[in-house]
């Protein structure tokens, strides 16, 4: 026996430190979240995010059903982004069913995605100024965001688990008034969106609790496979509707916002660049949506060949990814989500190594965590 | 000296920041007229939702009482979580036996709202209801029967 290289004792903390468990019911943390912190003082030493308190078996409950009803499941994955999660599967599926889809479709669901967008940047907006003690926002955020409520409730029937996308198309037309209630949002937020500047943005308090906070590298951003626009603010050109473009989003102009500094204001500066260049998409489509079907012909029961079908969407938070094993049966043999909260959540140990206990809230906050995307 | 001029400056322009939020919110005091706040439930009356509003699975009745349902269970297998059961029976019509509905039998704490159950309706005898408050003191009272007693096929719906 050789002597040993290193002599460590065997205590799962130092001395001083002690550790607080955040969560899982915290308000801060937006759902069952549990954090055990280990601190020094009121100094972060470790984070270590505990799962499994929202979990459904999602991707488990998918081998039993029909590719119709997986749709409505996604929904409950990341509800604020429940069409994107929807229109994710339908590309996916609609890979492996071989037909054509309506350019018509394509159009509307865009629009449609670029609406959860914006609804969900404003939830977060709202949110996160209430994360750090200034509940005006999240009166404001709510405000605008039920206008676009309003407008899903009226085409697609439910304002939050939408599931209006069916493999193939749309579940309905849109409602004669969809046109004109979007071009009324839009105008009414154009003037809105500077408030929030004013009221946020510049505010003293917030700038101290953001700036120079949970800082992430470029570096680290992919090596932590952090996307949406928390890996943007760290300079990290990750938006799928760039780099592999998918519905209409190949047909209209947009700006990628890319952040340089990667710490918390340079993520919220990102959400709220990403809202201006989400209503430039909305205004370059609502006029132009083609004549045509709102759905593709369709068997009553779909069967996909058997193969693997991979689709990847930008979701209000990352990349989503929907991974399907079929076996020519017609549910899947296997369906896996990469979902965009697990993996930010990741970084978030390393982001928050060394800051303050009131920091956690805040970088938790600008990752804008969905706890039941992460758990599934 | 410097450094006591950059502090209050600092200062001055922190409160500056400040008052400039507060003008935001010190011009919806002034002006009620742009709150949007919805005075639920006083508003009851005359709160209206949109006809595609999802509240809750229905089965339409004439006034003959008399529905479109014919029993063929397509909405039972379209539910993705076995919110709907279809319990039917053989009835003597026109001295054939036929199959009809017995109880229509609907779990609402179990629905998810999904639609697909009224999709693949291929007599339209489902529609979703606009109502939306649900609350029950028990559980058991979200489990109804949605075929009224007494009602029948409607003539024609085959
Ligand atoms: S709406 Fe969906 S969950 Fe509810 S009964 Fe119909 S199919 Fe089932
Ligand atoms: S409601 Fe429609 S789908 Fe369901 S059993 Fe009756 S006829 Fe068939």
């Amino acid at each position: 026996m050789g002597e040993a290289v290193k002599t460590v004792t065997n205590t799962p903390f130092e001395e001083q430190e002690y550790f607080i468990n955040m969560g899982p019911q915290h308000p801060s943390t937006h759902g069952v979240l549990r954090l055990v912190l280990t601190l020094e003082g009121e100094t972060i030493r470790k984070v270590e995010p505990h799962l499994g308190y929202i979990h459904r078996s999602i991707e488990k409950m998918c081998e039993k059903d029909g590719y119709k009803q997986i749709v409505h499941l996604t929904d409950r994955m990341d509800y604020l982004s429940a069409h994107i999660n929807n229109e994710a599967v339908c590309l996916a599926v609609e890979q492996g069913m071989e037909v054509e889809i309506p350019e018509r479709v394509k159009v509307i669901r865009t629009i449609i995605a670029e609406l959860t967008r914006l609804a969900s940047h404003q939830l977060w907006w709202g949110v996160m100024g209430m994360d750090l003690g200034a509940i005006t926002t999240f009166l404001y955020g709510f405000r605008d965001r039920e206008m676009i409520n309003d407008i899903f409730e009226e085409t697609c029937g439910a304002r939050l688990t939408m599931n209006y996308n069916v493999p193939g198309g749309l579940m309905f037309d849109i409602h004669p008034n969809f046109v004109q209630r979007t071009k009324d949002f839009i105008a009414h937020f154009k003037k809105k969106l500077p408030e929030y500047d004013e009221l946020l943005s510049g505010n003293i308090i917030f700038r101290k609790r953001t700036e120079g906070v949970g800082v992430l590298s470029k570096e680290d951003a992919i090596s932590f496979g952090v996307t949406g626009p928390a890996g943007r603010a760290s300079g990290f050109s990750c938006d799928l509707r760039k780099h592999a473009p998918y519905s209409a989003y190949d047909k209209v102009q947009f700006k990628e916002v890319l952040g340089t500094e990667g710490d918390s204001y340079a993520r919220y500066k990102v959400r709220i660049q990403e809202m201006w260049e989400s209503m430039a998409v909305i205004e370059q489509l609502i006029d132009n949506i083609p004549e045509g079907d709102f759905q593709a012909k369709t068997k009553a029961v779909i069967k996909l060949p058997k193969g693997e079908f991979y689709q990847k969407v930008e979701t209000a938070r990352g990349e989503l990814g929907v991974y399907i094993i079929s076996e020519g049966d017609k549910s899947p043999y296997r369906m896996k989500f990469r979902s965009p909260g697990f993996s930010n959540l990741s970084a978030l140990d390393h982001m928050a190594r060394g800051a303050k206990i009131a920091d956690v809230v805040t970088i938790m906050s600008t990752l804008d965590l969905v706890i039941p995307d992460i758990d599934r | 000296m410097r450094a006591i001029i950059d502090y209050i400056k600092s200062i001055i322009e922190g409160i500056r920041t400040l008052l400039k939020g507060m003008s935001v919110t010190g011009y919806y005091i002034t002006h009620p007229r742009e709150i949007i706040t919805q005075q639920y439930p006083e508003n009851r009356e005359t709160l209206e939702m949109f006809d595609r509003f999802r509240g809750e699975v229905v089965l339409t009745h004439t006034e003959a009482n008399e529905h479109r349902c014919t029993g063929c269970s397509a909405c039972e297998l379209a539910c993705p979580n076995g919110t709907i059961e279809i319990i039917s029976k053989r009835e003597e019509v026109d001295g054939k036996k036929k199959k009809v509905i017995d109880k229509f039998m609907y779990n609402l704490s179990m629905c998810t709202f999904c639609n697909l159950c009224i999709l693949s309706c291929p007599t339209d005898a489902i529609v979703m209801s606009k109502d939306f408050e649900h609350a029950v003191f028990d559980r058991s009272l979200l489990t109804k029967v949605l075929n009224k007693p007494g009602s029948k096929l409607m003539e024609g719906v085959r």
